[in-house]
């Protein structure tokens, strides 16, 4: 099946070799972390993390979404999630490898990493987070590989794999969730300190994770002959919708509660986000930029004639992403630490080599859904040319 | 947590030799014995027993304190004796005690009406050495844990992955992190005490190396006004225990439940 992966035409090549190329550079800049240490990212002894740690956060996101085509197929027998729902669990698969680099990434001393299974520490979320994300690794692998196999081999897939399947489902909301406390439990960080964290992760990711999948479906369609059809992809546009709705609604209970309660230690980090702190205000056209991209998105999306045509889908799905993409991987983790638990204002913004090596990262998880979205593709054409 | 820490690491240490078995000598040599080893200089004062409590705390009398005069002998002293080094960008800085205002040290309980001396006082804070550690819950491979013996926050540097997750659960600053080497940084190395390398967390032990060999912390002894006073509070007839009997004292973030053992005197 991999060697599916070796025949393509030349943007496919041209795509593989560019990608290559930032992961190239990446590396680079990963080496120049290696040997210096993380001093040459903007962390500080008050903001510890930073980027690394907000884009695993929003991927771990984009990764549970698979079950938002997993279940409406599986469970509810949903026959138009058919043809994407490998693609779905490819994506899982490309978010949960990127989740874990971002982690490599972060570490200070990464060749311990195994410490964290050497002398396990039930009492930290942490450690529940590395099982939770790579059992949902082995899960999405086997039930990819398994489905796809027989897919080929035009046999309907083995009787044994289908509970493997069910847990998945349950499997993502858990990723998410335990992602989730490993911010909530923390007495030190009001900001995060709220129980509809998960639920909000929840939310955002039910929306980021779909509007990818359509934007990617939509570019399928276009670079290749492979159309998933109009069904799911007016499916997935109102999960999309459904799913923003609900977390622009979990947003507003946040500020409510933070903002009329007007205790100084909570207002302060919303502060900080929307308003600056003084001359600190590196985040508040980020999050700006989030709430209008939101509204844009939820106008296009509400309105069933726009959410309807696919170039305006197309721009509502890009608005969703980013801004859901500066609401975590920009907003959440560093509001938690700015102002600090003395209440000094610390800034953080990343530095040109830790946005190296994220563009690395993404490209490495952009390589490998290419790769298994080609393989997909091509077991699927070889069915049609038979 | 209720967990025996001991048995605990023989256990995991068990499950990790079947995993592991080409590194077991190492993993038993280095976990099975009381930490205090890996900080102990090489040949002890032998004149020196240690000193003994069932629950270290300190206090700080903050009227005694010289913070008018920018006294900072406690801070030189502990960072002397512990290899601390000294960065020029605020960003890469490693601190075991520092002098942090009134406002920044008791964030909730500061108005700007107090009486001058408080509102313009510095304040030593360091690590609190929580009865309820928040870094030590969080940490996900046991590199920090609780003494048992007399609840010391212990920090293991060599287990240390540099995940960061302990300075982003205390709620106090304590913690700082290797961002870049240290040891070209440090004025001048004591060979008595480790070095840390990049990528690891460190802060203030109560200094378990000195009390092992019958010393009192060095910031105690450093500071001048005598407004340090260390102590085990389990021990009725302790310093400690008078000066919390006689004054009114006030800990950092109390609400917080972490009960931290720093009581100040204001």
């Amino acid at each position: 099946m991999i060697e599916k992966a070796l025949y393509g035409d030349k943007k496919y090549w041209g795509w593989l070799i560019l990608l290559g190329a930032v992961i190239g550079v990446g590396t680079f800049f990963y080496l120049r972390q290696f040997s210096e240490g993380l001093g040459i990212t903007g962390l500080s002894r008050d903001v510890t993390w930073g980027f690394y740690i907000a884009q695993f956060t929003f991927l771990v996101g984009v990764a549970a979404s698979a079950v938002m085509v997993v279940l409406p197929y599986y469970l509810h027998n949903y026959k138009a999630f058919g043809k994407i729902t490998i693609l779905g669990e490819f994506l899982a698969i490309g978010s949960v490898t990127m989740c874990m680099l971002f982690i490599f990434v972060d570490m200070g001393q990464p060749f311990r990493i195994l410490n964290v299974f050497l002398h396990p520490s039930p009492s930290s979320p942490m450690f529940w987070d590395t099982i939770a994300l790579s059992g949902y690794l082995g899960i999405n692998a086997l039930v990819a590989a398994v489905t796809l196999s027989a897919e080929r081999k035009a046999v309907a897939p083995p009787k044994w794999i289908k509970p493997i399947i069910i847990l998945s489902i349950p499997w993502a909301v858990s990723i998410h969730t335990v992602t989730a406390f490993l911010y909530a439990g923390l007495v030190a960080r009001p900001f995060w300190m709220t129980a509809v964290l998960a639920p909000r992760f929840l939310a955002s990711a039910f929306a980021a994770g779909p509007a990818l999948l359509i934007l990617l479906c939509l570019l399928l369609k276009k670079l290749t002959k492979f159309d998933v059809g109009k069904e799911p992809i007016e499916k997935l546009a109102v999960i999309t919708t459904y799913a923003m709705c609900i977390n622009v609604f979990l947003v507003l209970m946040e500020l409510f509660t933070g903002l009329y309660s007007d205790i100084p230690e909570h207002v302060s980090h919303f502060q900080y986000m929307f308003m600056g702190i003084g001359e600190h205000t590196f985040l508040m056209p980020w999050m700006w930029a989030s709430i209008i991209l939101a509204v844009f998105s939820l106008v296009m999306l509400l309105v069933p004639k726009l959410r309807r045509n696919h170039t305006v889908l197309a721009v509502a799905s890009v608005a969703v992403f980013m801004s859901l993409w500066i609401d975590k991987g920009m907003g959440l983790i560093i509001t938690g630490f700015v102002p600090n638990p003395m209440g000094a204002v610390v800034e953080y913004s990343p530095t040109m080599p830790e946005v190296m090596i994220t563009l690395g990262v993404y490209a490495v998880g952009a390589l490998l859904v290419t790769v298994l979205y080609k393989i997909a593709l091509g077991v699927r054409r070889q069915l049609l040319d038979h | 947590m209720g967990i025996d820490r001991r048995k605990f690491i023989k256990a995991s240490g068990l499950a990790a030799l079947g995993l592991v078995s080409a590194a077991p000598v190492r993993l038993f040599g280095q976990h099975d014995s009381n930490m205090v080893d890996t900080t102990t200089p090489a040949s002890p004062p032998s004149d020196g027993k240690p000193l003994v409590g069932n629950r270290w705390a300190m206090i700080v009398d903050l009227k005694k304190c010289l913070h008018e005069e920018g006294c900072t002998d406690c801070v030189a002293a502990c960072h002397l004796t512990h290899n601390v080094p000294k960065f020029d960008n605020p960003k890469d800085e490693i601190k075991w005690i520092w002098k942090e205002g009134f406002h920044g040290a008791f964030h909730e309980l500061g108005h700007k009406h107090l009486e001058e001396h408080i509102l313009h006082s510095h304040v030593p804070v360091m690590c609190n050495h929580c009865d309820s550690p928040p870094c030590v819950k969080v940490c996900p491979t046991q590199a920090t844990w609780k003494r048992e013996q007399d609840g010391i926050v212990m920090m293991d540097w060599h287990r240390c992955i540099g995940c960061r997750y302990c300075m982003a659960a205390c709620p106090y600053g304590s913690r700082s992190f290797n961002w870049r080497d240290p040891r070209p940084h440090i004025d001048k190395i004591d060979p008595n005490f480790p070095t840390r390398e990049r990528g690891v967390v460190e802060k203030c032990t109560f200094c378990d190396e000195r009390l092992a060999v019958g010393k009192l912390p060095s910031c105690v002894e450093a500071c001048k006004a005598k407004a340090l006073v260390f102590g085990d509070l389990e021990d009725a007839e302790s310093e400690v225990r008078a000066l919390l009997a006689e004054h009114y004292t006030i800990r950092r973030k109390p609400g917080l439940g972490t009960n931290p053992e720093i009581y100040y005197i204001v």
